[in-house]
């Protein structure tokens, strides 16, 4: 919660204005029923029909100022809080740029989003409300007690039994109520755990025709959650008639002291009308209290949330002397290089991995799912930081290397196709913003997607995403091969990206490649044996660990591995 | 929370017909999206209510109870003044005190019993709306589940009932509540002093004139908020979803200037939304010590003149207050009301969907117990009827035998597999199993001797035993562990710390690809289908956990009628019959080695693999 204030003190002004001008308003409140008591008093009771004029006039001059004090809180606090909340967003977003992907992995993605959206509106409501109410339900409190002090300081009396009484119960109700708030979100989980489920297997759900059975699961959890909500809501539920309870008994006892002070002491009656009105404002304001205490703690939540974000910092970034001109050919060496996802993890996900890639060579990954594979390419480009060993470009260690420069001349296909809203040739010149048309043109020709793009009505222009047409897996697996291609990377990394292509396409694309990316070091990590017959080295990868490397000829005859996965490909008489 | 399912690059076309995509971005803040009409979402949300009638019976009554106490409570308190305090009457102070203190208790007590009440009428009203929405889902077509996103459904099912049972708890109530309170307080004013009732109804043009403006011109700010919102929404989600690209391109920078000014544009309109919005607290209030001021002017110059007591005046002006109360509560409540609406609204959209299972337009016969010969004849399919998927398929497969469907992605491969379980309706053609048209068949009946094995390997949360038994309900725990055996299962399923009981976690991420695709042709053996569709089952695992996998598919294919859609041509060589699928048509079809020698497509996708191989 700390870090938050930070992002609100450039709107300090406004934040003092906006309680200031709510001071006003509701100084002006509390003024009415002195205003009314002295028309009583002094205007009814005496027949003084000029008092009871102008003290009306008062009132409405008094109501006016108020509305003033209003507006201009609403405006200030409307500044704040929104400004507040967009200096956050853009902040988080920042940060969240700035993150590794061993960061992103940690906090998850969706939970990523729903910090910068949800949790950051939460938070922007929260100062409004701070702004507004929370000082208004205090001030109110105060205030009433300071006039209730002022008319009588022994009928006041009451109210120190009335008020502490008050906070007790608000913090029972709290302390009860809260563990039962939590477990209530554990049962909405388990609710939209089935429908998830239900919603993404709806095939194998109707194909083995199990509706009923889906639909007894979901009414078990539903009912689950409804009582659990219940029994919360209705212990909330006492707060209310509760406290009107202690606010009724206490103006009660106002009545019944204040008609005995009026017959013993003289109590004049509109103070007595004024004070009960001040007990009922006091009283009031607690129930608001009570409602704002709720929003804090959620308030919190989402506080410690995003400050969680905040907190983060990225162990992946330039050192000061990092050098911004160290790859040139695209030498790659990886040199007994290990890697777990978490630092104190022993769990290694890479083992002891060397191996060299010369400039013009293809090196060729293969093994099976869980291998390692993607994670071995990711480390080149630094998403992922080595935890032992070293990997060198060019003969520079690359976490000296300028990460602009260094991924700049990495063109990296990743295995999961993500594109983004917007043109196709947005797409395309994603990496590269300033290429020219004929450029992209070509990039896409290279990835054999220009057949295709050109077939679409709008061409280039064809507007991809939520409100876009769709396209195929292999459509898609293309496009992102040309935005690749279009930044000539020095070193080209290619994971499983044409699973979704046909064998005629894919074998096309290999030839566009070794014509255009024949100086550059090529990357290839595939599930096809057909597309590693001719790299300069394949390793073979399994559990972490290379199990062995060579050509292909070399690998048939030293392999056994090698064959293994070749004969599962091929019918037996034809791998003879 | 929900929804990381709008993946940008993954969004299916809407269909023709049906309905809309809804508001977009689903925005945390409360949506004031204006419900397209109201008058009869509120019958159908009052028709849900009205289930629980013997509660909101309750509800009614004790809500009147309430109202009527908390109008005769000040009364009595006025009145008290009057006869007991001013012409010092101890006795009468003692019942006044008496009574009051009587009045409040049971006024707390009431108002207690009837949140009480109203707390399970409104939750169990949602339960029953969410529990119909669910049971809706389970009937709509999956070519409906095809062109909607998913994250769009969840939210109908989370976000938007969750907004009409904030509002039902809160609102219906305390409308009543208002309503009663409201009358209540019009009738005693009148009782009171008819001359000062016309005063304090002078504010009530006003109150109406001025909460209308502004809540009209909220709704405007409100909803360009929510566009600009949903935008940014749309944005972080993307731009995170696609953090590693972001990265590898270098383009931090370039994002962070978008997102910057996306943000800024929402920022500039939610101050005013905000402001506006702010503007009905203080306007409330100035109009209500308006009222206050003017009815104590003119009842000051009342008891002047003698035409009113000083009591009179004092519970007059509480009155007053609690007059308008109700109207600024309104007025407070309006969006919360307005977007409870709109979300029962999109609930009730999905409700109105034609069941895949009554819309048959045959009356449907029993499905008899099928052999599974399959004959497609001149099928044509299409969702527009310029651009057909399908286009004059025809086929047959015999009893047992494996049918291989090839072809680039897009072809229609799926689709065939999609028709013969009726997952997609409206074809040209005849598809018949048996020499039944399968359209006359029951949907269920049909299905259940059909059995799939799909590319996604789904797992339900669950243990490993339940999510086999999946398959056949009633299966003995033996019965499923042999299934497990036949499916090559068993080994790693004993590895595991609770064997059959493990638990999965959701999606199964606990296992691995393979070993849940062994999972899934374990169900499949137990349900023991006579057809069996086998899509993609094997091409998002490597080689040589193929292999294991082939060999399950092998027993789970005995004696059955399969159909394998692969794109790795190894694993179909032994069909039967290979049909090659090109832009929806059978461009060649017949076993392997005949295929071959055509010279034709197939021949060049499988030549394309292999030849680099050899």
């Amino acid at each position: 919660m700390l870090k938050l204030k930070s992002f609100i003190k450039p709107y300090w002004l406004w934040c003092v204005l906006a309680p200031l001008l709510m001071v006003v308003e509701v100084f002006m409140d509390l003024l009415q029923p002195t205003l009314m008591a002295s028309i009583v008093d002094k205007g009814i009771m005496k027949n003084d029909l000029t008092h009871i004029v102008s003290t009306g006039l008062t009132m409405l001059g008094v109501a006016f100022i108020g509305l003033i004090g209003g507006v201009g809180c609403t405006i200030f606090s409307s500044i704040a809080s929104q400004s507040f909340g967009n200096d956050l967003r853009i902040r988080l977003f920042e940060q969240v740029q700035s993150f590794s992907n061993r960061n992103l992995d940690k906090l998850k993605t969706g939970s990523l989003i729903t910090r910068l959206t949800n949790d950051v509106v939460q938070l922007q409501t929260f100062v409004q409300i701070i702004l507004r109410s929370l000082v208004r339900s205090p001030l109110l409190l105060i205030g009433s007690l300071v006039m209730a002090i002022r008319i009588s300081p022994s009928l006041t009396l009451i109210l120190l039994v009335s008020v502490p009484l008050l906070f007790v119960l608000l913090y029972v109700l709290i302390r009860f109520s809260f563990p039962l708030f939590s477990k209530m979100q554990i049962k909405l989980d388990g609710v939209n755990t089935v429908l998830q489920e239900n919603l993404s297997g709806i095939r194998v759900i109707k194909a083995f025709v199990r509706g009923e059975h889906e639909q007894k699961r979901f009414n078990e959890a539903n009912k689950d959650y409804t009582e659990t909500a219940i029994k919360v809501t209705r212990l909330m539920s006492l707060n209310l008639p509760l406290m009107m309870l202690v606010l009724n008994v206490s103006i009660v006892a106002v009545l019944w002291f204040g008609g005995l002070a009026n017959w013993n002491h003289g109590l004049p009656i509109g103070d007595l009308i004024a004070f009960i009105n001040y007990v009922t404002q006091l009283l009031m304001s607690m129930l608001m209290l009570s409602n704002m205490l709720t929003f804090i703690s959620r308030a919190k939540v989402s506080g410690d949330r995003v400050g969680e974000v905040l907190a983060t910092t990225n162990e992946i970034a330039n050192s000061h002397d990092s050098l911004t001109n160290a790859v040139h050919v695209g030498q790659v060496e990886f040199n007994k290089v290990s890697f777990a996802y978490d630092s104190n993890d022993e769990n290694l996900v890479l083992e002891d991995i060397s191996f060299t890639a010369k400039p013009g060579e293809t090196v060729a990954i293969l093994g099976g799912t869980g291998a390692g594979k993607s994670t071995l390419v990711s480390l080149m480009s630094r998403i992922y930081e080595v935890s032992s060993g070293s990997i060198t470009i060019d003969g520079s260690d690359i976490r000296r290397i300028d990460l602009e420069h260094l991924r700049k001349n990495i063109g990296f296909v990743m295995q999961q196709t993500i594109l983004f809203s917007g043109t196709i040739r947005d797409n395309i010149r994603y990496g590269r913003p300033d290429a020219t048309d004929e450029e992209v043109k070509q990039a896409a020709i290279a990835a054999e997607a220009d057949g295709f793009i050109m077939g679409l009505p709008e061409g280039y222009d064809t507007i991809l995403g939520q409100r876009g047409i769709n396209l195929s897996g292999g459509q898609k697996q293309r496009l992102s091969i040309a935005r690749a291609l279009l930044i000539q990377p020095t070193i080209l990394i290619m994971d499983d990206s044409t699973s979704a292509l046909d064998a005629v396409t894919e074998s096309r694309i290999r030839g566009r490649l070794s014509q255009q990316m024949g100086s550059s070091t090529n990357i290839l990590i595939t599930q096809r044996v057909s597309s590693v017959v001719d790299a300069d080295r394949i390793l073979i990868l399994e559990n972490g660990v290379i199990a062995a490397q060579g050509t292909h000829e070399e690998l048939l005859r030293t392999s056994e591995v090698y064959q293994e996965i070749r004969q599962s490909q091929l019918k037996k008489e034809e791998a003879s | 929370m929900s929804s990381p399912h709008n993946r940008t690059s993954a969004q299916v076309p809407g269909p023709p017909g049906a309905f809309g995509r809804g508001h977009g971005g689903g925005g945390p803040a409360v949506p004031i999206v204006r419900a397209k009409n109201r008058s009869a979402t509120i019958r159908r949300i009052w028709a849900y209510l009205n289930r629980q009638r013997g509660g909101l019976i309750v509800v009614y009554i004790f809500t009147v109870l309430n109202a009527v106490l908390s109008l005769v409570a000040p009364f009595l308190l006025g009145k008290g003044i009057d006869v007991a305090v001013i012409p010092r009457e101890y006795n009468l102070l003692v019942r006044f005190s008496l009574l009051l203190l009587g009045i409040y208790g049971l006024s707390s007590l009431v108002a207690w019993v009837q949140a009480y009440v109203m707390t399970a009428v409104s939750q169990n009203t949602v339960l029953e709306l969410r529990r119909d929405l669910f049971a809706k889902y389970q009937e709509l077509s999956v070519q409906f589940f095809d062109t909607h996103a998913r994250g769009e459904l969840m939210s109908r099912a989370t976000n938007d009932i969750e907004n009409v049972s904030n509002t039902l708890n809160q609102s219906v109530t305390q409308l009543l509540n208002s309503l009663i309170t409201l009358s209540g307080s019009l009738v005693i004013m009148l009782t009171l002093n008819v001359p000062l009732t016309v005063v304090a109804l002078l504010t009530i043009p006003l109150v109406l004139v001025s909460s209308r403006k502004i809540a009209g011109l909220s709704r405007v700010y409100f909803k360009d908020q929510q566009r600009h919102l949903g935008e940014l929404n749309g944005f972080i989600e993307e731009t995170i979803s696609g953090q590693k690209v972001v990265k590898q391109y270098v383009r931090e920078g370039i994002e962070t200037e978008r997102f910057r000014g996306i943000s800024h544009k929402l920022n500039k309109v939610g101050i005013k939304a905000q402001i506006v919005s702010g503007l009905v607290g203080p306007v409330m209030n100035l109009i209500n010590n308006l009222g206050f001021a003017i009815i104590a002017g003119t009842g000051g110059w009342m008891a002047y003149h003698g035409l009113a007591t000083v009591g009179i005046i004092v519970s007059f002006l509480n009155y007053s207050k609690q007059f308008g109360r109700p109207i600024s509560e309104l007025a407070n409540q309006y969006n919360l009301i307005q977007s409870a609406i709109a979300g029962a609204e999109r609930v009730f959209e999905v409700l109105d969907l034609p069941s895949e299972y009554e819309s048959a337009e045959e009356k449907e016969t029993e499905c008899p117990s099928l052999t599974g010969k399959v004959d497609f004849r001149d099928v044509s399919f299409s969702y527009k009827a310029d651009s057909p998927i399908l286009n004059g398929v025809t086929f047959q497969a015999m009893p047992g035998e494996k049918v291989a469907i090839v072809g680039p992605t897009g072809s229609g491969k799926t689709t065939i597999v999609n028709l013969l379980t009726r997952f997609y309706e409206g074809t040209d053609g005849s598809i018949t199993i048996d020499g039944f048209d399968i359209r006359k068949l029951n949907k269920r009946g049909l299905r259940s001797q059909i059995g799939m094995v799909l590319q996604d390997a789904h797992v339900f949360s669950g243990t490993i035993r339940e999510n086999i038994r999946f398959g056949r309900l009633e299966a003995t725990d033996k019965e499923v562990e042999k299934a497990a055996r036949l499916a090559n299962a068993a080994d790693f399923i004993a590895r595991l710390p609770h064997g059959y009981d493990t638990m999965l976690e959701t999606e199964g991420s606990n296992l691995s690809h393979g070993q849940r695709q062994l999972l899934t042709i374990a169900r499949a053996i137990l349900a023991d289908p006579a057809i069996l569709i086998l899509d993609e089952a094997t091409s998002s695992v490597d080689t040589r956990t193929e292999m294991q996998i082939q060999q399950a598919m092998k027993t789970l294919m005995q004696g059955r009628t399969s159909f394998v859609i692969a794109h790795r041509l190894s694993t179909i060589q032994d069909a039967d019959r290979i049909l090659v699928i090109q832009s929806g048509r059978i461009v060649e079809q017949g076993p392997h080695e005949q295929l071959l020698k055509l010279h034709g497509v197939y021949h060049e996708l499988y030549v394309s693999q292999f030849e680099r191989a050899v």
